[in-house]
């Protein structure tokens, strides 16, 4: 899990208006600013200009395939949870030109693409999205091949983590143990505090460029009344988790339930939409697609996001390998709580919900665990239960 | 039971710019069967080394179409030029089948596992082969007969769907022509002017009497044939880390980003395509993993 | 005379089993051969004996009007070829042709029948070995029938 790079500062508290001054202040820094914004009736990440396009007074009301905004008795910024996008769209971007080529005289001449990394100020980053980052900087990063367009943007991004007071009906991060505090990854970190007419924010940095912002911000070292009102609000939130995955054993649980009747009920309800993977904010998986144009002259080569639940994801001449939707389930789920430790050394779930949320007909990955150890019959299970 | 070799302890060697491709043009082409053709390609900058491992193989790119996972069944010690035996099974290795000498064709490699041709020194090989899963082994049969010495006893099985589907006949013939090689080949079906075997490969297994401890099997070909003949060593006492196979699956990228060849805890372009048995006989065992 | 017996308890298909037993068989056995090309037995008709084959090879064929003779199966030494002694109508499902000069050891079907009808010691043992080797061959042919190497499997 996430390690902390640099001391965590002393917190400060700054007032709500200030947060306009933050922005101003990355953005004189040459920085994109990217964060939580109403788009099509949900609270997307998109550019951001300033803090009037923050959703403002709305929260969202999430259920398992059900997800609708509400508006606010007061004037957070923050008072959402998350939303069908994650920060991947930034860092990851979901359609990529890897190189162009043409034919010069009958010859083949690629021309790999060399755009410069933008700088994004990435806003309102939750605790369990910071650790979704942190995952797949594990893929990209740490292996013997890693992704240069990721590597430059990643590297460029400033991370403002924003701490979560409000849990929604979908969110399990306590038992990913991913939340609901940000603990590191990021370089400013935010409470939101609405205090009967105070509102304000309780801040930390961590790292040296996040100290260097907020010091360009007017501020006062936070009080210890303060500092335990931001606690106390997380404290609340991490008690009003709306969803609940049990993890233990979990990696042995699906390894040995390969092959289990539940894969056939969850594939009964299953439409292999792909929506899961699309809102997962760790799934990496991607597809290449090359086209030319039509004079045959000019191809190009993209990468696109892929989803593991398509037939076409295991094509192979002959045939697709995972034929059926019980085995496309099967697959995302065990790879997600299981092989995900084989290859990464880590979860491939941060406990965010947005699988559940955004799933047309409601599957609940943690309801399909729950069932799954339920109808577990091997000798460790039973054991397990027993020393429970 | 310790294993005694380490498949993923095959050294690699990063490829710099792993998603763009290196052109390269044909040099020769032959056409091996109906279905099948062998490219021989040459760098078209002159430059690099293009070294591979005998199992390895190339993301070979035709210009507008795709791109494909070819293994390489060249020579290692000669990897200029680059050969690959390619069998006409989808749109790109369709378009690649029309290409003609001096065309050029988009390189991504080398990448994945090998086979262990180092750790079977002082050991029987047995190599069998099924259909086009004859050219990742070549390369294995060339480095085993460079250094015949150094191996004990060298067996070459062989099965194809008729005899006009048997790859690389004349180099068959020369093999099989050595006193210190077996070569013993089968075909599913014939008519009667074929004088060879008829039955599937593992009916070549019967009469094989192995030293199961100091033997290395390496297989290749279709799923259900590396199930059967994997299945018959063990029957002769082979352990299964002794027994090495080759899988296929999807794959788009080649270094293990895009997650298509995911094939258990493992993606095949990286831990893989080369297994030892014990990697994979509980994959294999269940259904569309 | 030289007798069969060391033959046919070097042959593989024979392994384990005791003299004693091999000595009933000896009975129903005769030296055979053929040169390349000679039938052995044709398809539908009586097909009363069993052979073990010493050295050689052979084919089992069907003929086809439009396709000519195709080969289903090839059998060389150590093997063992025919069964349809053992069940009536007791008729050869294949034409079995060598391929090249084949030496084996012919059992009158008919005496071995009724040796293993007396002695179900000897019958069990026979049919033990009989079972093994239909087994290996329904699993070859199944693999055979997938047409593994075709582009839908």
């Amino acid at each position: 899990m996430l390690e902390p790079v640099v001391e965590i500062e002393q917190q400060v508290t700054f007032k709500q208006e200030q947060l306009q001054t933050l922005f101003t202040v990355l953005q004189k820094r040459d920085y994109q600013l990217v964060g939580p914004t109403i788009r099509d009736g949900a609270i997307a990440y998109d550019e951001l200009n300033s803090t009037a396009d923050l959703p403002v007074g709305w929260t969202d009301e999430q259920d398992a395939g059900r997800y609708r905004l509400a508006s606010r008795k007061d004037a957070a910024y923050f008072g959402y949870v998350v939303g069908p996008h994650s920060w991947k769209k930034f860092l990851y971007p979901p359609v990529l030109s890897l190189w162009k080529a043409n034919l010069q005289k009958g010859e083949v001449v690629v021309a790999p693409e060399a755009a410069e990394a933008p700088k994004y100020a990435l806003i309102g980053v939750r605790s369990c999205e910071l650790h979704a980052i942190a995952i797949q900087d594990k893929i990209f990063l740490q292996g013997e091949y890693t992704d240069p367009v990721y590597k430059a943007r990643r590297e460029k991004a400033f991370i403002v983590a924003v701490n979560c007071v409000t849990t929604g009906g979908t969110c399990f991060c306590v038992s990913m143990k991913t939340g609901p505090k940000a603990t590191c990854g990021f370089d400013l970190a935010l409470t939101e505090v609405i205090d009967g007419q105070r509102h304000y924010f309780v801040a930390e940095s961590g790292s040296v460029l996040g100290a260097e912002v907020l010091a360009e911000i007017t501020k006062q070292q936070a009080t210890a009344e303060e500092q335990q009102d931001a606690k106390d609000l997380m404290e609340k939130a991490a008690k009003k988790m709306g969803r609940q995955l049990d993890t233990t054993g979990i990696y042995e649980l699906l390894y040995r339930n390969v092959e289990c009747a539940r894969w056939e009920n969850v594939a009964g309800r299953c439409l292999t939409c792909t929506n899961c993977t699309m809102v997962c904010p760790t799934c990496f998986c991607m597809t290449v697609v090359d086209t030319t144009d039509l004079t045959g002259q000019n191809a190009e080569r993209t990468r696109h996001w892929d989803s593991c639940f398509t037939l076409d994801f295991s094509y192979i001449h002959g045939g697709s390998i995972r034929n059926s939707p019980k085995s496309r389930y099967r697959q995302w789920m065990t790879h997600k709580l299981a092989a995900w430790q084989d290859q990464f050394g880590t979860s491939g779930c941060v406990g965010c919900g947005r699988c559940i949320t955004w799933c047309p007909v409601g599957i609940d990955i943690t309801e399909e665990a729950r069932a799954i150890r339920a109808g577990d019959k091997s000798d460790k299970a039973t054991m397990a239960i027993k020393e429970h | 039971m310790e294993p005694v070799f380490d498949s993923k302890a095959a050294p690699k060697e990063a490829v710099v710019r792993p998603m763009v491709p290196e052109i390269f043009r044909v040099e020769k082409y032959r056409k091996e069967t109906h279905d099948t053709y062998t490219l021989e390609l040459k760098s078209a900058s002159g430059t690099g080394e293009h070294r591979f491992k005998a199992g390895q193989f190339n993301m070979l790119y035709k210009f507008g179409v795709g791109e494909a996972a070819i293994s390489i069944s060249g020579d290692p010690s000669l990897p200029n030029p680059l050969i690959h035996t390619i069998r006409t099974v989808g749109s790109v290795t369709k378009a690649m089948s029309k290409l003609k000498v001096g065309d050029t064709i988009g390189v991504r490699g080398p990448f994945g596992s090998c086979w262990p041709v180092q750790e079977a020194v002082g050991n029987d090989v047995v190599i069998i082969a099924g259909g086009i899963g004859l050219a990742p082994l070549r390369p294995v049969i060339y480095q085993v007969l460079a250094e015949r010495r150094k191996y004990g006893k060298v067996f070459l099985f062989y099965g194809t769907r008729t005899p006009d589907d048997l790859l690389y006949r004349g180099e068959l013939e020369k093999w099989r022509a050595r006193f210190d090689m077996e070569v013993l080949v089968t075909v599913d079906r014939a008519s009667s002017d074929w004088h060879g075997n008829v039955g599937v490969v593992t009916t070549l297994l019967k009469k094989l009497v192995l030293d199961s401890d100091n033997t290395v099997a390496m297989i290749c070909g279709p799923e259900i044939m590396m199930r059967f003949v994997a299945m018959d060593l063990i029957k002769k006492e082979m352990t299964l880390d002794r027994i090495y196979v080759s899988m296929e699956r999807n794959m788009k990228c080649g270094i293990g980003l895009c997650g298509h060849c995911q094939y258990g805890p493992t993606f095949i372009c990286k831990d893989g395509p080369v297994y030892t048995y014990d990697q994979v006989i509980e994959l294999l065992a269940r259904r569309e993993i | 005379m030289e007798t069969l017996e060391p033959i046919l308890a070097a042959h593989p298909f024979f392994t384990g089993m005791s003299p004693e037993l091999l000595k009933l068989l000896v009975g129903c056995a005769s030296n055979v051969k053929y040169d390349a090309g000679d039938f052995i037995s044709r398809e539908g008709q009586d097909a009363s004996e069993f052979f073990i084959i010493r050295q050689g090879k052979v084919a089992l064929e069907l003929f086809s009007p439009t396709h000519g003779p195709i080969t289903v199966e090839t059998l060389e030494d150590g093997e063992v070829m025919g069964w349809s002694w053992l069940l009536p109508p007791y008729r050869s499902h294949f034409d079995a042709r060598a391929v090249v000069l084949t030496r084996a050891i012919r059992f009158d079907g008919k005496c071995l029948r009724g040796k293993l009808e007396e002695d179900h010691h000897l019958g069990y043992e026979m049919l033990k070995r009989f079972v093994k080797i239909i087994v290996e061959r329904l699993s070859a042919t199944r693999l055979q029938l997938l047409d593994i190497y075709g582009t839908r499997v």
